[in-house]
């Protein structure tokens, strides 16, 4: 068993993410170069920032996708993918990587609903074969959340039947059937015709409303503004600025920031 | 006329197949009376019935074998990678007449097996050849070329699946292994299904090599039969026809069985690409 010594540091258990100088890279590259960020309860976090700056790769650690190279990374106080013990940290094994994973939802840029099940079964896979919920009850809650995603008349149409915008919000509840404490977006909106943009940030904006969590890579500005209740803006690899939406986007203070939100505003 | 070279060759396709149908016909030598007598005899639909087990039954090991051996192949852990790359290697690497012959002859390589621990005792031996009786020397035949075959296009039906698939299931918690038959392997199965369904149909026609182990079976049946009447080349075609009538049941089920497995990618079918061709 792989072992790497603990240094003593300060886990405020009360932040849903607490992320200390992470670092990652894939061989030679350096893809995130000591990212800092905290997540309190019942906040929505943007992250923005150009294509290969890293934004996706730390979504990715914070569920364990990926594994970091250094730094720390707590979710609800617990150190992801890392068990603490005897001052020792010693790496999970996959069921206590699976038991990490369910608390935190991702919804993915290309949705990756499973092609082979319906709407239905696609939210109620997890549930019943990762949490052993009875089917008659996960059932139940399936058609709980589509009908929260305005869903319900679709259950059972396979993604293939369904259009963007609609297997994004079947993806949205799929991943919120776990009944994660957390939920990461990966560019949600991205893959969408601008039409059906709308409807998933309706969706997300009500989960907002609703006190979740949330980690949001977008490059919908005006969410950002209206949503979030902190802005991080990424570039190769570092947070070069971070702060409330409305006033990162009106007055960036940096030269990289104010040339990234030049384009995309 | 819209298609005048296609009335022509038509004309011509249809001339000849009078003709074949005609010499075929009105040949004694080919025996249609005693062929259709023999057809039904209850040594030639026992041999239908062995080969038909004996496919299924090779298929079965071929299938669940080679599902081992993909997942052993595509495995982080080198020792099984390694392990079923080399299996796959030696059975692919050799005929299948001399692997049946190996298997049928292993008494004489090894008199006896035994269980137990190498170069240590053994627990219990058995003698090779109340072990390996003529079926299982068959079975381990067939069986085991097939899943090296299998775990070929089992592979390449795994990786054929989109990556994100496994992103998303093991964000939801699943583990390795369940994300493999829940997710991985049913959507692998669009691109494992036509060519399995290929090895299924060239299986039925190979169990005949397996009356050299020997083992009873549509062929050595109809061989027993010639020997005694001499009429080969009519009980050869008997037996083709029985052949071609198994093999045509094989490839119906194969289409229900690949339209099936397409559920969820309705326009993603060979179709639409053939439509496409022919209209250009
Ligand atoms: N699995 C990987 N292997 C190698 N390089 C990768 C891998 N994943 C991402 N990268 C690289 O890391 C950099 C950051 O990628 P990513 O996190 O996807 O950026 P973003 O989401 O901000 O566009 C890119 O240069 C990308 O090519
Ligand atoms: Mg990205």
């Amino acid at each position: 068993m792989m072992t790497q010594p603990m240094s003593n540091e300060f886990v405020d258990p009360t932040l849903v993410v607490q992320s200390k100088d992470v670092w990652k890279s894939f061989g030679e590259l350096d893809v995130l170069k000591g990212i800092s960020l905290n997540v309190p309860e019942h906040t929505v976090v943007c992250l923005v920032g150009p294509s290969g700056s890293g934004k996706s790769t730390f979504l990715r650690c914070i569920n364990k996708l990926e594994s970091i190279d250094a730094g720390g990374l707590w979710v609800h106080g617990e150190r992801v993918g890392y068990i603490e013990r005897n001052n020792r940290l010693y790496e999970m094994n996959e069921q206590q990587i699976a038991r990490q994973r369910r608390e935190v939802g991702m919804v993915f840029q290309r949705f990756n609903l499973f092609p082979h099940m319906t709407a239905l079964q696609n939210v109620m896979a997890a549930p019943v074969t990762v949490k052993g919920v009875p089917k008659a009850e996960a059932r139940q809650q399936t058609i709980a959340l589509l009908e929260r995603v305005g869903l319900a008349d679709k259950m059972d149409s396979y993604p293939a039947q369904l259009s963007g915008g609609q297997q994004q919000r079947v993806a949205i509840a799929r991943a919120l059937a776990m009944q994660p404490r957390l939920m990461l977006f990966d560019e949600p909106t991205s893959a969408l015709d601008p039409e059906l943009v709308g409807e998933v940030l309706d969706v997300m904006r009500q989960l907002a409303h609703d006190g979740m969590t949330m980690i949001v890579v977008t490059h919908e500005m005006g969410f950002a503004r209206e949503v979030g209740d902190s802005l991080v803006f990424m570039d190769a690899g570092v947070v070069v600025e971070s702060g409330d939406p409305r006033e990162v986007l009106a007055n960036p203070q940096h030269e990289r920031t104010q040339a990234f939100l030049s384009k995309v505003l | 006329m819209r298609h005048p070279g296609r009335w022509v060759t038509a004309a011509i396709v249809c001339y000849l197949a009078i003709f074949g149908v005609y010499v075929v016909s009105t040949n004694p030598r080919f025996e249609w009376a005693a062929q259709w007598h023999y057809a039904f005899s209850s040594s030639i639909l026992d041999g239908v019935r062995s080969t038909l087990i004996m496919t299924f039954a090779a298929m079965a090991i071929g299938i669940i074998g080679g599902v081992i051996l993909a997942i052993m192949r595509l495995s982080p852990n080198p020792i099984l990678s390694r392990g079923a790359w080399f299996f796959i290697w030696v059975f692919r690497a050799t005929p299948v007449l001399v692997q049946l012959l190996v298997w049928s002859y292993l008494g004489s390589l090894f008199p006896s097996l035994g269980v137990g621990i190498p170069f240590g005792p053994s627990f219990h031996r058995w003698e090779t050849n109340q072990l390996i009786s003529a079926l299982m020397a068959a079975l381990l035949g067939l069986g085991l070329n097939e899943a090296a075959y299998m775990a070929e296009i089992v592979r390449a039906g795994i990786v054929s699946v989109d990556a994100g698939q496994v992103e998303a299931s093991s964000a939801l918690g699943f583990s390795r292994l369940r994300t493999m038959r829940m997710i991985v392997l049913p959507q692998a199965m669009r691109v494992i299904i036509p060519p399995t369904g290929n090895e299924t149909i060239s299986m039925l026609k190979t169990t005949s090599l397996i009356s050299v182990v020997p083992y009873y079976e549509l062929l050595y049946a109809t061989r027993a039969i010639y020997a005694n009447t001499y009429q080969v080349i009519p009980m050869l075609i008997m037996a083709s026809l029985w052949y071609a009538a198994m093999s045509s049941v094989l490839m119906v089920g194969q289409f229900y069985i690949e339209r099936h497995y397409s559920r969820g990618f309705a326009h993603a079918g060979g179709n639409a690409v053939r439509r496409r061709w022919r209209s250009r």
